[in-house]
């Protein structure tokens, strides 16, 4: 397989799948927030974001403004770069692998090729081992995160709804890839094949995770997540950390809730504390329930 | 058994406790003050030591932390861990704490940005030096040291394990390899020989106590 992975003069060998794996196993057990400027940057930062994601718009403006969503404008993304210093991570477009060059040219640590922006190729995700960026991509079932990683994704999220604040679709897709994995882990070797093509996944993956019980990379969630006891709630179905987008900077007091989120998912098993973390976090964002959306706005729907 | 702590509030834990297995030792997580006062040796895993300190300064764990350390625990920091344990920090977030503890100046991201991430073969000079393959992610370097410190592996000149009595940091990530030897250093060169030294101290064998749990 192809892959960006290059030992230069120094004998360092940069771009491995170990290093950009490796990143994500730094990031478990962690928050990762959207910031749409340098100042919300500064608040997940203080409030224990273990990375922050630079973006033009949080997904429920995105969905009340409409029009083509894209990559972010690299001069804001510097801006965040150049006031914290945590992890600043940037979404692509799903297919768009110039946006991808542009966002590894000025060094983000990760990259999000994400269906809250207008997908770029209805066909064909990025080819990532081209990359030495590590990118993570959207799941809602296990064969999809499978076909992800084959195209070189190191690190997967379940898709949920973004930008609704209705936390339904995480539960449904994080339940799905908990699943599908218990369900292989539970076959005779000799069934794998069948469940390969069943899943439309490569049978390497497909037996690796049969062996491990786990994905070969780290699984955070994504998509409505709006409470700390939305955060625990995945973590106990299995998350490795939580993705937080329009749930923080659309609520009444972005620092606290923020803090809060954090909290809540290192002590996700501790309902006492997440209690505690719970209250007087003023008002949450509004959201929409994902019924209400007619079938084709749904962004999970985007990437196959 | 030796009983090996993993701070476990934000990183990765469960590669260390993994590690810490492979070498015989009994791994876990510490997340309260009890699971704390349990530990024969304390790891303080890879991840954002921003967070990590935040967390420990919130739950309560950050004073006893110090104070077991300065009282003789064994610690071992990988480089959010590294980090955490410096008493000087450069290109830290402003206000960001440490716990501290090692006389050196850390310098954080110091071989860049994750694009930057790399591997390299080092040579770790410890006890019987050997040759590992050592895993950087936004790694710091280590960029002074007080005359207490050994150093035990460089990367083109610059610090990336050092030692002083207790405590024990590197740059690198050894739980992210199969390669059990650094742990195992940890475990048999800085746990080990305390422990002996506490039973001698108290006169009881450490391990009764934590069996009675």
């Amino acid at each position: 397989m192809a892959n960006a992975s290059d030992q230069g003069s120094t004998g360092r060998v940069v771009g491995s799948s170990r290093v950009k794996r490796g990143m994500a196993e730094m990031l478990k057990g962690g928050v990762i927030m959207d910031v749409v400027n340098a100042e919300q940057a500064k608040i997940a930062e203080d409030a224990g974001a273990v990375a922050v994601m630079a973006l033009e718009r949080v997904p429920a403006d995105i969905r009340a403004q409409g029009g083509v969503a894209r990559m972010s404008d690299p001069e804001m993304i510097a801006q965040i770069q150049a006031t914290v210093t945590i992890p600043v991570m940037a979404k692509a477009r799903i297919g768009h692998f110039v946006e991808a060059q542009v966002l590894q040219a000025i060094g983000v640590d990760y990259i999000d090729e994400s269906e809250v922006l207008t997908p770029a190729d209805y066909t064909h995700h990025i080819d990532k081992w081209n990359f030495t960026v590590p990118f993570v991509c959207g799941a809602t079932n296990l064969g999809e995160a499978l076909r992800r990683i084959n195209e070189g994704a190191a690190m997967i999220r379940s898709k949920g709804e973004a930008g609704t604040g209705d936390v339904s679709n995480a539960t449904t897709h994080m339940r799905s890839i908990g699943d599908e994995m218990r369900r292989l882990s539970s076959m005779r070797e000799d069934e794998l094949y069948v469940a390969a093509k069943e899943l439309q996944a490569p049978y390497e993956l497909v037996k690796e995770v049969a062996e491990s019980g786990r994905l070969p990379v780290v699984l955070f969630t994504a998509g409505g997540i709006a409470t700390p006891a939305d955060a625990a709630m995945m973590m106990q179905l299995g998350a490795d950390g939580v993705f937080v987008g329009s749930g923080i900077f659309k609520s009444g007091d972005p620092a606290k809730r923020a803090e809060a989120i954090v909290k809540a998912t290192t002590y996700f098993s501790d309902p006492k504390i997440v209690a505690e973390t719970s209250k007087g976090l003023g008002e949450a964002m509004v959201g929409i329930n994902v019924a209400d959306i007619p079938v084709p706005h749904r962004l999970a729907e985007r990437g196959w | 058994m030796s009983r090996i702590g993993v701070l476990a509030l934000q990183g990765d834990v469960r590669e260390h406790i993994r590690a810490i297995g492979e070498c015989g030792a009994d791994g876990f997580p510490v997340k309260s003050r009890a699971e704390l006062a349990s530990c024969d040796g304390l790891i303080i895993p890879g991840g954002e030591s921003t967070t990590i300190a935040k967390l420990a300064r919130n739950f309560g764990l950050f004073d006893p932390i110090v104070d077991a350390m300065s009282a003789g625990l064994p610690v071992y920091g990988s480089c959010a861990g590294m980090i955490l344990l410096a008493d000087r920090v450069l290109d830290a977030m402003s206000g960001q704490e440490t716990f501290g503890g090692l006389d050196v100046t850390v310098r954080r991201n110091a071989f860049g940005r994750q694009v930057d991430s790399f591997e390299s073969e080092i040579e770790f000079a410890a006890g019987k030096p050997f040759k590992m393959t050592a895993v950087f992610i936004r790694a710091p370097w280590v960029e002074a040291v007080g005359d207490s410190v050994a150093v035990l592996a460089e990367v083109d000149g610059h610090a990336v394990a050092v030692r002083s009595r207790n405590l024990f940091a590197t740059s690198f990530h050894p739980e992210l390899t199969n390669d059990t030897r650094v742990h195992r250093y940890f475990i048999e060169e800085i746990v080990a020989p305390n422990m002996v030294r506490s039973n001698s101290l108290t006169g009881a064998p450490r391990g009764s106590e934590g069996e009675l749990r």
